[in-house]
């Protein structure tokens, strides 16, 4: 395989500039609002009601937090089973990514468990096994969030073949080749897993039954869920590649997610197709009015312009419309997460949920924290592939 | 590589179609539908009977020592619920419209197939076999809340003011029940003291204790003895998501008084038969399947690309 | 029960101001404020009319003498006559006939007579401060005497919040460091019957189950005959469906006050008050507190009595529903915050504008060919 030859490098150059601080800060800020949430409860700093007992740390956090680490498993379907071998320079970032889009949904979960401390009882006390859809989707989580770290392992075991203790270097020789051993074992359970619990993620909201709106209750929620995290996958790869080289004066990949975005666009398409073919065959299109009906049009607006966007093959190859095609893709996609799991759910009209400040908060600090994490990885560790930029494209 | 990747292409599809039809076919089977455990408790309640006392909101209190809500008073003066809650397993509220009016009772609807129990994932709210009561078991409750997502009655509350929470629903009494019961002439006699304290305390018999047979037989004698009394002549929770071992008697429409008209499938039918049917109906076969799949296409695609490396 | 009745008639004979009705009430009221059972009752019916009079030694220390006089003068008549007909009182310091030297050679001859029998009654708080000289009696500190006395005693009764737990005397800052009964003489067991004045049926029932049965009412924690103490005043007031329906007196002589409403707002402590004044009264007319329109005060309360100001409203202990209802959806929508909506679209905005202006960012920097084409 060419990507045999591929080199990773760290980027290198100074951690500490003020964007970096700024997002520490916005993290610290989430911090805090986490450890008074841990004394004092839910309730104390959470909108989170009996009515609408999920907000945004659900919704958001944990739901869209997972399908934006998708990137490593739309990635990693196109180059290690569709043997698309060009796109290898963008799987290690986006493995990367995805570590964090779990880890952090994984640490979304616990601030937002009422009982965070009896967690360890899901993986021990699995016997138990209900057929809840929820237990499937934590099982999964928590193996792939081990499996994405041993995917992301050959980066820090790179890193300690250049350290100075010979110890270090023989560890590392001896990881990274049971690493090129076991690399399609864990490549398959790294393409498994998120089949899984992505579909499952669907699978939760059909348990509510009659207190989700008809326009979200479909027995394809399911597999509307796995292809909407695909196309969420492939955008997050977009923005993250991107953005990355813009931000570390690297070589940019256009073509590659020029072409990346014409599968993209093909998903996309299927997917709305899919969904308003449902939508018809159901009989629910009469359900599409009212602010739930707002919110249904606008998650197959931004898709459909995105796609529009993409059709044209000159506008592919143009960085600019990449990205902003990329934008729309993911926010079509977190939009329509965000509405099968808050804005479908009518626990009856007399209950109401919008987010708190200090809920907002959190989200940000997240997210904001794992762009920190991100930015630290690159410069310390060999995740970027490809050469700096020559100097006269730089701004 | 061309053929390799058709080869992958197909399997792909392949695992896909299987995938797909599995998941296509399932809603279409129905889930076996659950029946009620012969010895299955439950309530029976008459709007027609209740007088709006509220003694049992008052024994429920007590009977589960459950702190008092102040509810729209700014003086802690009241119990004031103004609906389930943290503090509330039952709760009497008001129907009021024109000149129809009528009392409600809410608490838990104790399903035959209960749709919070389902949702949890180590069966920490369960359904006990015997008595067929939705229990709950705080020592496997993570507190994720998808039991209040998941009932349609909205009945599990949380605990969000504290900072160790639980969920709170009522349970039956079930910790109040100690001996067995006694059938006296085709009766069934309970332990004084040891049924739901609501029952128990009711001054008009207005919601009373039994098994789910001696409560709908009941029903149905009220309903046969003042035919045209109650709406429909219908008792709600026979049929409706499943059966419910908590009845209930009107006299104005169910969905007037929060029993809206769910239809008579299971809470759990739709997402379980999705569920079971990826997973269950053959255990394991399709994420296995897709396992291996996965692997010998990888496998393929990298002796394929060691070739091509070898002849470069 | 015939010779019962036989010597009923015959204690009523030598009192001809008694009819036998009035004594027969008397007795079965008392009883029935401890709680015995009708044939309990009627055991010790019997044993008063057969004269077994139990023996009383009464102690006063830091009182005002108010739970004599309510045992003593209650509105029926002969009543109090009717009390002393029913126990021996062998020592009162304020009904005794005798005096000085005399007096305590009575209550010394009393404490030999019946050792380990009589029933010592403690009216008043007892001073502990400086060695307790704020209350002496013949020379002995009430601390000595209490003890002295108790030492004999077959039952000890503290009668009044004083004895009870301090009552007045120990009122902030009390200064005597008064204090109870309970406290002086820890590990006996005292009756205490809380309240300013005590219940005098109360008072008379225990004393009569003392010296009929041998035993002693069923107490709570803090001494208190079970059946008289064990509900609170709100529990069983006559004003309580005004409070359920929420219609309070909210001062003196308002509408609400003249109409009879609840007395809550203006600081009735019924629903803290242990009690059984809103069945028992004092006397045998409606003469209580709440009965006369005045908030009760707590007086068998000691975190209440003489310590919450009089017209404070009182922790509610077991709250009940009022008598309105919720609606079948009652509205509980939290309340949302200006911030947060602002903070949302600020979010939602700086995400927008920070894409749109990468974006441009990009298409600048795009190949000078590839801009053309644009």
């Amino acid at each position: 395989m060419s990507e045999h030859a591929l080199v990773h490098r760290p980027v290198g150059g100074k951690l500490l500039t003020p964007g970096f601080v700024a997002l520490v800060a916005l993290g610290i800020a989430g911090g805090l609002v986490m450890l008074y949430r841990f004394v004092f409860g839910l309730g104390a700093v959470s909108n989170l009601n009996n009515g609408y007992p999920w907000g945004i740390w659900i919704a958001i956090d944990v739901v869209i937090g997972t399908a934006l680490g998708c990137g490593g498993y739309a990635v990693g379907i196109l180059v290690y089973i569709l043997n698309r071998g060009k796109y290898h320079p963008l799987v290690r970032p986006a493995i990367l990514t995805s570590l964090l889009g779990y880890g952090f949904a994984g640490l979304g979960v616990v601030i937002d468990l009422g009982r965070f401390w009896e967690i360890w009882k899901v993986p021990v006390y699995f016997w138990h096994w209900s057929h809840s859809p929820q237990l499937e989707v934590a099982l999964c989580v928590m193996t792939y969030v081990a499996v994405l770290a041993v995917e992301l392992s050959p980066a820090l075991l790179e890193k300690m073949q250049t350290s100075a203790s010979s110890g270090y270097r023989r560890v590392a020789d001896v990881g990274l080749r049971f690493m090129d051993r076991a690399l399609v074992w864990i490549v398959a359970l790294g393409l498994l897993l998120p089949t899984m619990h992505q579909s499952s993620l669907g699978t939760m909201m059909l348990l509510p039954g009659p207190r989700v709106h008809p326009l979200w209750f479909t027995p394809w929620l399911p597999f509307l869920f796995l292809v909407n995290c695909i196309v969420i996958g492939y955008a997050i790869v977009v923005i993250e590649a991107t953005f990355s080289s813009l931000a570390f004066h690297r070589e940019r990949h256009t073509a590659m997610i020029g072409s990346l975005s014409k599968v993209a666009l093909w998903v996309t398409l299927f997917w709305i197709a899919f969904r308003l073919i449902d939508v018809a065959i159901r009989g629910t299109l009469p359900f599409v009015t009212g602010a739930r009906g707002v919110a249904f049009v606008l998650e197959l607006l931004l898709p459909a312009t995105a796609v529009g966007i993409l059709l044209s093959e000159r506008r592919r190859a143009n960085p600019a419309w990449q990205i902003r095609a990329a934008i729309l893709l993911l926010g079509g996609g977190a939009l329509f997460r965000i509405d099968s799991y808050l804005v479908s759910y009518m626990p009856g009209a007399n209950f109401s949920y919008f987010p708190s400040v200090s809920e907002i908060v959190l989200t940000l600090g997240m997210i904001a924290l794992e762009l920190a994490f991100y930015i630290a990885a690159v410069r310390f560790f060999p995740i970027l592939s490809g050469a700096p930029a020559p100097a006269s494209t730089r701004s | 590589m061309a053929v390799d990747r058709r080869t992958a292409l197909k399997v792909l599809a392949g695992v896909g179609a299987a995938a797909s039809a599995a998941a296509v076919a399932t809603p279409v089977e129905a889930r076996e539908r659950k029946v009620a455990p012969p010895r299955a408790m439950g309530m029976l309640y008459d709007t027609t009977r209740c007088i709006g006392c509220k003694t049992c909101v008052v024994a429920c209190k007590r009977a589960n020592e459950r702190a008092t809500e102040p509810g729209p008073f700014a003086d802690k003066i009241y119990d004031a619920p103004l609906d389930l809650d943290a503090n509330t397993k039952n709760v009497i509220k008001l129907y009021k419209e024109g000149n129809y009016e009528s009392f409600v009772k809410a608490q838990c609807m104790h399903c035959i197939d209960p749709a919070c129990a389902a949702a949890c994932m180590l069966h920490s709210l369960h359904k006990n076999e015997t008595t067929g009561v939705v229990e709950y078991d705080s020592t496997l409750c993570v507190g994720c809340r998808y039991c209040q997502v998941a009932c349609p009655f909205g009945v599990p509350k949380f605990e969000f003011a504290n900072s160790a929470p639980r969920i709170v629903k009522c349970e039956l009494c079930r910790h109040r029940v100690k001996d067995a019961a006694t059938v006296v002439n085709g009766f069934t006699r309970y332990p004084k003291g040891q049924g739901p304290a609501c029952c128990e305390v009711c001054p008009r018999e207005a919601v009373i204790y039994g098994t789910r047979d001696e409560l709908l037989a009941e029903a149905k004698r009220r309903i046969a003895a003042d035919p045209g009394r109650y709406y429909q002549d219908h008792i709600y929770g026979e049929t409706e998501v499943g059966g419910t071992q908590v009845l209930y008697l009107s006299h104005v429409p169910f969905a007037k008084i929060g029993l809206p008209d769910y239809g008579t499938k299971a809470g759990p039918d739709t997402a379980l038969s999705v569920q079971d049917g990826i997973y269950y109906k053959l255990p394991f076969v399709a994420p296995v399947a897709l396992y291996a799949a996965l692997a010998v296409v990888g496998f393929r695609n990298r002796r394929a690309a060691g070739q091509e490396e070898g002849e470069r | 029960m015939n010779s019962t009745t036989n010597l009923v008639e015959d204690i009523l004979s030598e009192r001809p101001g008694i009819d036998r009705r009035a004594f027969m009430k008397v007795v079965t009221m008392a009883a029935a404020a401890v709680g015995l059972s009708s044939a309990a009752a009627a055991k010790v019916v019997e044993a008063a009319a057969r004269k077994v009079k139990p023996s009383v030694v009464w102690l006063h220390f830091q009182e005002c003498t108010g739970c004599t006089e309510s045992l003593l003068r209650t509105s029926a008549p002969d009543l109090g006559e009717l009390i002393l007909d029913l126990v021996s009182l062998d020592y009162h310091e304020t009904l005794f006939a005798a005096a000085g030297y005399q007096a305590e050679a009575a209550l010394k001859q009393t404490m030999e007579a019946n050792v380990g029998k009589f029933i010592l009654v403690v009216e008043g708080a007892i001073p502990t401060k400086d060695g307790g000289i704020y209350c002496k009696i013949a020379g002995k500190t009430a601390v000595d005497m209490l003890t002295e006395v108790a030492d004999k005693a077959g039952a000890i009764i503290a009668i009044g919040s004083c004895a009870s737990w301090g009552g007045i005397p120990s009122a902030d800052p009390n200064p005597t460091g008064a204090t109870g009964v309970p406290m002086i003489l820890k590990g006996k067991t005292v009756v205490t019957l809380p309240g300013c004045p005590a219940n005098p049926y109360i008072f008379l029932g225990t004393a009569l189950q003392y010296a009929t049965l041998g035993t002693l009412p069923a107490l709570d924690e803090l001494g208190r005959p079970l059946h008289a103490y064990a509900r609170t005043i709100h529990e069983d007031c006559p004003r309580r469906a005004h409070f359920d329906a929420g219609r309070f007196a909210q001062q003196y002589g308002d509408e609400g006050h003249r109409q009879g409403y609840c007395l809550y707002k203006i600081g009735c402590k019924g629903p803290q008050t242990h009690a059984s004044c809103s069945i028992l009264k004092f006397g045998e007319v409606d003469a209580w507190p709440i009965g006369i329109g005045h908030p009760c005060f707590g007086c068998t309360e000691q975190k209440i009595g003489f310590r919450v100001p009089l017209h404070q409203t009182a922790e509610i202990q077991h709250a009940t529903p009022p008598d309105t209802y919720p609606p079948i959806h009652a509205d509980q929508k939290p309340s949302i915050t200006p911030w947060a909506t602002g903070l949302a679209g600020v979010v939602g905005g700086a995400l927008l504008g920070a894409g749109y202006m990468a974006s441009t960012k990009l298409d600048t920097d795009a190949p000078p060919d590839e801009r053309k084409e644009e």
